[in-house]
């Protein structure tokens, strides 16, 4: 079933790869197959279960270890239905584009990709739907981006493949210094190898925490993201920040929380730091930003600076297990909220640049009047973001903080200011493009048509959804589960 | 004698001969056929190789080590020569000595072939000289152009130093260790001053070969100037031969840890110095010339850890596999576009040749070890043996110098997928097109059957 979701959306890139077919049906190729993708995780949600489900193995080079192995727990469950969600809406958003049939193959290949890096079991296979994914976004930035696109596919590609490669090495080395050489991550999970304290497993944490700190991006490496994301066509960004970026928090989860919990904990407070320094400088920058998708991407930043420490928080071993666990539950929570907020956020500026071809603030105003409904999706995915309650953003932000006020409190106090300066640039953004007087040169300015409101409407919805009623996401996620049992070793 | 060991080599040097005489009769417009027979000897070699398959013994004396590894060499060789020799058709079709190129081709490539299987320094040195005698040749084919000139006379220069410098070794080690012979070589070889500096001076020949430094300023300018089959031959079959031979040497002397570390001070200056070249390079196959020289230093990190590691000969000659399938494939996709060289005029190609391009690109992508590309599976075994052998430093200097290579890569991949490309680009087609979906083939089916060609590599050497 799992393969079935990975494969449905490659091969539908592989057939618009060869086939000529026309703009309409490529469209519709792209977007059915990665609904089929996201009904067949649906399936496997329905059908339940604990721990990893819905398992399939498949040998692929066994005299080292590596096989096609799949399987879903709560979390990875979670985000694969979020991404496949998110590529549903991405690919059926209305474009104008050339070579469309490409554009619509490189779509349907990422989406592949990236559920297959959500369900897959098998260190290797993860890597190579990592890399992927920066081949299938190199693509998509280089040759339907605006304004710098090729400069800034090629520093997105370069730069993310510095931390792939040093994840690769990471793994290698978790791989070799198990009792037989594997890379199934349940094998790992259960026997977590490097536990000793030293220089050695210091080493490799570091190397994973570099590497999935470059794609989440966590400060200071995050400079590759407001260039690929100024300069990415709309849906892409929205893909880049709603799915990409979680790969690098899911991995951090997944491998060194999981994966290493003593070495994890030894360096759980400089993460804490490390996340708190993003959640302040991403929001602070994203203040000083004139440019709508520029400050966006920075929101990102700060986002995941929530999320990082989250996860530092629950690898702490320090504080009561009901705080580490809120704050997982808060990190993998922030991560589906991140994704369908700002994932609306980006395609909504991709409406805005359809429209306008512009991205400068100060040349906005008044939109309200001409595009009430834009307004209104806008004036949702902003209050989201900022943290409303009753929207998803609070409810995760509030499992965050509670987590991290019972470990870290200090640390939590100064991430607070965070949402404070957050609150600040969105309503200064929303007065900035709807509000006052409508500048003359967008006296044509159209509203959202019916595609897109109903795409945005949906997954508006589920923000609300999950604000008002987290409970049912709160039990599929079972952060219980995903916490290894630190504090018995190191 | 036992003649039929060497049947392979046999195979080679006849076809070799026959080709010589053919062209001698065959009219100028005809010496295609040249091309057809000597892909079929090589063919032939190939199958005899693989009859001798699973042998493991020392023959003629011992100076001819039938092993894994030579029979690795046995099928490698032959089968990327036959990709060079399937660019060349074409390419030379108004050269009044096209027929003789394909001799020429077979001798070097049994001059490779021995290199991979000698078991003896004397029988080395005689294999090297065959290969970069012929080698020289293929270079400078077309005697015409002085950018083809001037790379035979580089690769003529470098190469009688390093031959010279080899010469010098195999004398001191001999005098110094009684023996030419690898069988009693192995495990006896003094450890003084003077055996090392022969060993050492035995290895700068076989950096030479690999176009790795010191020896390496030769490659850059054979695959710029070198007419481009000669040029993917020159960047590939010797590097294979030179990296058995490389290996075979390292393991005679499994105490001295200088020689290993020598080794893998030069792997990391290879592919630095290889990457930092390329970075700025605004033509085609030169680019291309220094990244082989980074693909060799990564290919030397296996070398460092030969003996240390069960994994390093298998990941050596499985990344060389890949490396020369992927090379072979960029020549041949630079062949079909007719030479086409300057990076300006790659700008926009995908819209005009989108099968040659992707060709470039898939082995670009390839070398920088993207999975699931066979590049990456090669790169993966690199990295998992040099880690296991301790030597982290050297694996991270191999992870920089892969970022760095993916900025160069880009730079060519970027415009030609990005920009909008004008008018129409020539090509070759017939064999050369052939040869370039063969090679892409390749690559394919080396991604795909991994596990079994992986399991195939053979784990050990008998000197």
């Amino acid at each position: 079933m799992l393969t079935l979701a990975v494969l449905a959306p490659l091969l539908a890139s592989l057939l618009l790869a060869m086939v000529p077919l026309g703009e309409r049906t490529s469209r519709w190729t792209a977007v059915s197959a990665s609904a089929l993708a996201l009904v067949a995780l649906i399936a496997v949600w329905f059908n339940g279960g604990d721990g990893f489900r819905a398992v399939a193995e498949v040998p692929w080079i066994p005299s080292l270890g590596i096989a096609w192995r799949v399987g879903v727990d709560g979390m990875s469950l979670a985000l694969a239905l979020m991404s496949a969600l998110l590529f549903v809406a991405a690919t059926a958003w209305p474009m104008q584009l050339h070579s469309a049939r490409a554009y619509y193959a490189w779509m349907a290949f990422l989406a592949g990709v990236s559920i297959g890096l959500f369900v897959t079991l098998d260190l290797i296979v993860f890597y190579v739907f990592f890399d992927l994914s920066l081949v299938g976004m190199y693509f998509l930035i280089g040759r339907w981006g605006h304004g710098e696109a090729q400069h800034a596919a090629l520093k997105f590609f370069v730069y993310t493949l510095a931390g792939s490669l040093l994840i690769l090495i990471g793994l290698i080395v978790l791989a070799l210094n198990m009792p037989q050489l594997t890379f199934d991550m349940r094998a790992i999970i259960d026997s977590p190898p490097l536990a000793a304290a030293g220089v050695g497993p210091g080493l490799v944490f570091l190397a994973f925490v570099i590497g999935f700190g470059i794609k989440t991006p966590v400060f200071p490496v995050h400079t590759w993201l407001p260039p690929a994301h100024v300069n990415a066509p709309g849906p892409a960004s929205a893909i880049l920040a709603g799915v990409l970026l979680k790969m690098g928090t899911y991995g951090l989860i997944r491998i060194p929380l999981q994966m290493m919990p003593e070495t994890f904990a030894r360096w759980a407070l400089p993460l804490a730091i490390l996340g708190v320094v993003s959640i302040l400088w991403g929001s602070i920058v994203a203040f000083a930003q004139d440019n709508l998708k520029r400050r966006i991407a920075y929101t990102s930043v700060n986002h995941m600076g929530y999320t990082v420490l989250g996860i530092a928080v629950a690898g702490s071993a320090l504080g009561t297990e009901t705080a580490r666990q809120l704050a997982l539950t808060g990190a993998v929570l922030e991560m589906i909220a991140h994704g369908l907020i700002t994932g609306a956020l980006f395609l909504i500026a991709g409406a805005v640049w359809q429209r306008t071809e512009d991205y400068h603030l100060p040349n906005f105003g008044g939109l309200a009047g001409p595009a009430p409904r834009l307004t209104g999706a806008a004036t949702l995915a902003a209050f989201a973001s900022l943290g409303l309650p009753g929207l998803a953003g609070f409810v995760s932000e509030l499992h965050i903080f509670l987590g991290a006020f019972g470990v870290y409190p200090w640390l939590a106090a100064i991430g607070l200011l965070g949402i404070l300066i957050t609150a600040a640039l969105f309503l200064r953004m929303l007065r900035q493009m709807f509000f006052g007087d409508l500048p003359r040169e967008r006296a044509g300015f159209t509203d959202l048509d019916r595609t897109e409101t109903a795409l945005l409407a949906g997954m508006l919805i589920l923000v609300l959804l999950i604000g008002i009623w987290p409970t049912w996401l709160l039990s599929l996620i079972d952060a219980a589960a995903l916490l290894p049992a630190i504090g018995t070793g190191g | 004698m036992p003649i039929g060991d060497l049947a392979p080599e046999l195979a080679v040097l006849f076809t070799a001969v026959a080709i010589l005489l053919l062209a001698m009769v065959l009219p100028q417009d005809r010496h295609g056929w040249c091309a057809a027979l000597a892909a079929a000897g090589l063919g032939v070699a190939m199958v005899l190789a693989w009859g001798q398959a699973g042998a493991e013994r020392l023959t003629f004396s011992g100076t001819f080590a039938i092993d894994g590894a030579t029979t690795w060499a046995r099928l490698a060789i032959p089968g990327l020569t036959i990709c060079c020799v399937g660019m060349a058709p074409r390419w030379f079709a108004t050269d009044r000595r096209h027929g003789e190129f394909y001799a020429i081709l077979l001798f070097s490539a049994l001059g490779a072939m021995a290199i991979a299987g000698a078991a003896d320094l004397m029988q080395l040195t005689v294999a090297m000289l065959l290969s970069s005698v012929t080698g020289y040749v293929l270079a400078a084919y077309h005697r015409d152009w002085a950018i083809s000139l001037e790379a035979g006379m580089k690769y003529f220069l470098i190469g009688a130093l390093a031959n010279a410098l080899m010469v010098i070794g195999v004398v001191l080690v001999m005098g110094m260790a009684g023996s030419s012979d690898y069988g009693e070589l192995a495990g006896s070889i003094p450890s003084d001053p003077v055996t090392v500096t022969g060993l050492v001076l035995v290895l700068m020949a076989l950096f030479f070969k690999l176009g790795a430094v010191p020896g390496h300023t030769w490659v850059p300018d054979v695959a710029e100037g070198a007419p481009v089959p000669a040029a993917a031959f020159l960047t590939v079959i010797p590097k294979l031969a030179g990296a058995v031979a490389l290996y075979r040497v390292i393991s005679l002397v499994p105490g001295l840890q200088t020689l290993p570390l020598l080794v893998a001070v030069v792997a990391a200056i290879t592919m630095t110095v290889g990457n930092l070249s390329a970075l700025w390079q605004d033509d085609v196959r030169r680019l291309l010339g220094w990244s082989s020289v980074s693909q060799t230093g990564y290919a030397l990190m296996a070398v460092a850890v030969a003996g240390a590691v069960p994994q390093a000969l298998p990941a050596l000659l499985a990344f060389m596999t890949v490396y020369g399938i992927a090379n072979v494939l960029a020549f041949a996709a630079i062949a079909e576009l007719r030479g086409r060289t300057a990076l300006a005029d790659f700008s926009g190609l995908f819209r005009t040749q989108p099968y040659a391009m992707g060709a470039v690109t898939l082995a670009f992508l390839s070398f920088v070890g993207i999975p699931p590309l066979a590049g990456f599976l090669g790169k993966f075994a690199l990295f998992a043996a040099t880690l296991e052998g301790g030597l982290a430093w050297l694996a991270t200097i191999a992870v920089a110098n892969t970022v760095l290579s993916l900025f160069y890569y880009l730079r060519v991949i970027g415009p030609a997928a990005f920009d909008r490309g004008e008018g129409q680009a020539g090509t070759l087609g017939g064999t050369a097109r052939g040869t370039l979906w063969a090679a892409f083939a390749l690559l394919l089916i080396a991604s795909l059957a991994w596990s079994p060609f992986w399991s195939w590599m053979p784990a050990s050497l008998i000197p």
